[in-house]
């Protein structure tokens, strides 16, 4: 198992480490998930996400490259903007899901999912292999991400950074900046719902800005509550709501295919997906009676046939009662529908409900 | 550190028996599950063998399984937890505890000493 600059510091400060992406990481400090949770939605945390995979993708047909192996389209990204995207096969299931970064004319970073890191480089680099003009660096191994989240993040961070205008930097955006001399790339990005930042870091200065960071006020989140957030938030997961066997349409990311650009991997059979329609699709659901978890049948209130399978699901923190994302049969797939969620054996109505579950209220 | 209590009968699996028949899980436990959101409490009047699963606890990451430590039939069941699961993180001896066992058969438990041996051991 992979350890990141910062497992040392978690385990001296009494984290519960698990496995997740073949990494050790915190899944909860002390204070426990709910805490951390609430902590995020009110104030701000800080998260250790260097499990997470870094490629560069350089060449004078980087950008022409990565619109042909991913769904939306890096191309048009001006430099230091940001891009959420999912790469498929050409069946139409999805590689992963991915940040893409111009970092420069010629220079974009592809941010993938831990788990994911073998696999996606094995992927890309075997397109790759027919390009000219694109060269592909795995850095993941040394760098270091720090995700700091939560409304305060911005006044936590703005007095600690140089040579970077913080109250500037806009949602997707990017930019190269100090903090205690360690040169970092400030990301106004994150997985939870809330205004925050990523840091990229290389990893020998990840520890001492964690330190900074921690000196400064923030309190460290797990993955437990990375994962409460991200659900209310309805943030995909690889795995969940996303994978092999389903695609970006069916997880309702349609908003990141982008049709218009010209040819792309997955494109006939996604487009094809869409014309026929969709026969499932990923909902929301809401629950009262009991909780929902991963692979749990869902079924229809007429006939309790299965009709679908929850993906991620939860007592939702926020909210206080039980949430889950289902990919059901697209009959059933309508707001306002009751639906059956078999737990233990024993059979719980579920509602369809709007996501996002929650919704922070925006500045202004 | 994990809180153990005297005069307890502690399972492998975690649970404590009181002499008064009271079941719950350990500190140890609850501390491991992390924040409990969710108790699916056994019914009452159920006649149960040590060793049968007779509830469920869910903390926000995971779903386990409760057994009872004992043979008996379960008189009570600490209705509180419905609204205030978390009383099993606050008070997993006290006010956290999950049913009650009438005529409970205590066979093969382990002594307080033993189970904070097997718990600190590992």
């Amino acid at each position: 198992m992979r350890n990141t600059p910062l497992t040392q510091w978690h385990r001296q400060h009494q984290a519960k480490m698990m496995e997740f992406g073949g990494f050790l990481m915190p899944i909860e400090y002390a204070v426990g998930i709910l805490q951390e949770h609430a902590r995020v939605r009110s104030d701000l945390g800080m998260f250790d996400v260097s499990h997470m995979g870094e490629f560069s993708v350089t060449g004078r047909r980087s950008g022409e490259f990565l619109d042909q192996v991913v769904t939306n389209q890096p191309s048009i990204l001006a430099i230091g903007q940001a891009l959420y995207t999912p790469m498929c096969y050409p069946d139409g299931g999805t590689v992963d899901d991915l940040l893409v970064y111009r970092l420069d004319q010629t220079r974009f970073m592809v941010v993938v999912n831990a788990g994911n890191i073998q696999k996606d480089w094995q992927w890309l680099t075997g397109v790759a292999q027919e390009w000219d003009g694109v060269i592909l660096a795995d850095d993941s191994d040394s760098t270091g991400l720090i995700a700091l989240q939560g409304p305060k993040a911005e006044s936590l961070l703005k007095p600690l950074v140089e040579n970077c205008d913080l109250g500037r930097l806009q949602y997707y955006h990017a930019a190269p900046a100090l903090i205690n001399g360690a040169t970092v790339l400030v990301s106004r990005t994150g997985y939870t719902g809330e205004d925050g930042f990523e840091l990229y870091l290389p990893k020998e200065t990840t520890l001492p800005v964690w330190e900074t960071l921690f000196a400064s006020g923030a309190r460290p989140v797990g993955l437990g509550a990375r994962d409460t957030l991200r659900l209310e938030a309805r943030l995909p997961l690889y795995d969940h709501e996303l994978s092999r066997d389903i695609t970006p349409l069916e997880a309702g990311l349609g908003f990141s295919i982008k049709w218009d650009k010209g040819d792309f991997l997955g494109r006939q059979a996604l487009w094809e997906q869409k014309s026929k329609g969709l026969t499932r699709k990923i909902v929301g659901l809401r629950l009262d009676g009991g909780i929902a978890r991963p692979g749990y049948p869902v079924m229809s209130p007429q006939d309790q046939n299965v009709v679908g399978q929850v993906t991620s699901g939860t007592k939702s923190p926020t909210l206080g009662y039980a949430i889950a994302l289902a990919l059901v049969d697209i009959a059933y797939a309508t707001v306002g529908a009751t639906l059956l969620v078999e737990i233990r054996g024993r059979k719980f109505p579920a509602t369809v409900v709007k996501t996002p579950f929650y919704k922070r209220a925006t500045k202004n | 550190m994990a809180e153990f209590k005297e005069g307890l009968h502690y399972t492998r699996d975690h649970e404590w028996l009181s002499n008064e028949g009271r079941v719950g899980i350990t500190d140890y436990a609850q501390d491991s599950l992390g924040d409990v959101v969710f108790v699916e409490l056994p019914a009452v009047d159920t006649k149960v063998k040590a060793g049968d699963a007779v509830g469920v606890i869910e903390s926000v990451k995971s779903v386990s399984d409760l057994y009872s430590p004992a043979a008996g039939t379960i008189v009570r069941v600490n209705q509180a937890l419905g609204e205030k699961p978390e009383l099993i993180n606050q008070d997993p001896y006290g006010e956290g505890w999950i049913f009650e066992l009438q005529d409970a058969a205590p066979k093969d438990l382990l002594s307080y000493k033993e189970y904070q041996k097997e718990v600190e051991g590992d």
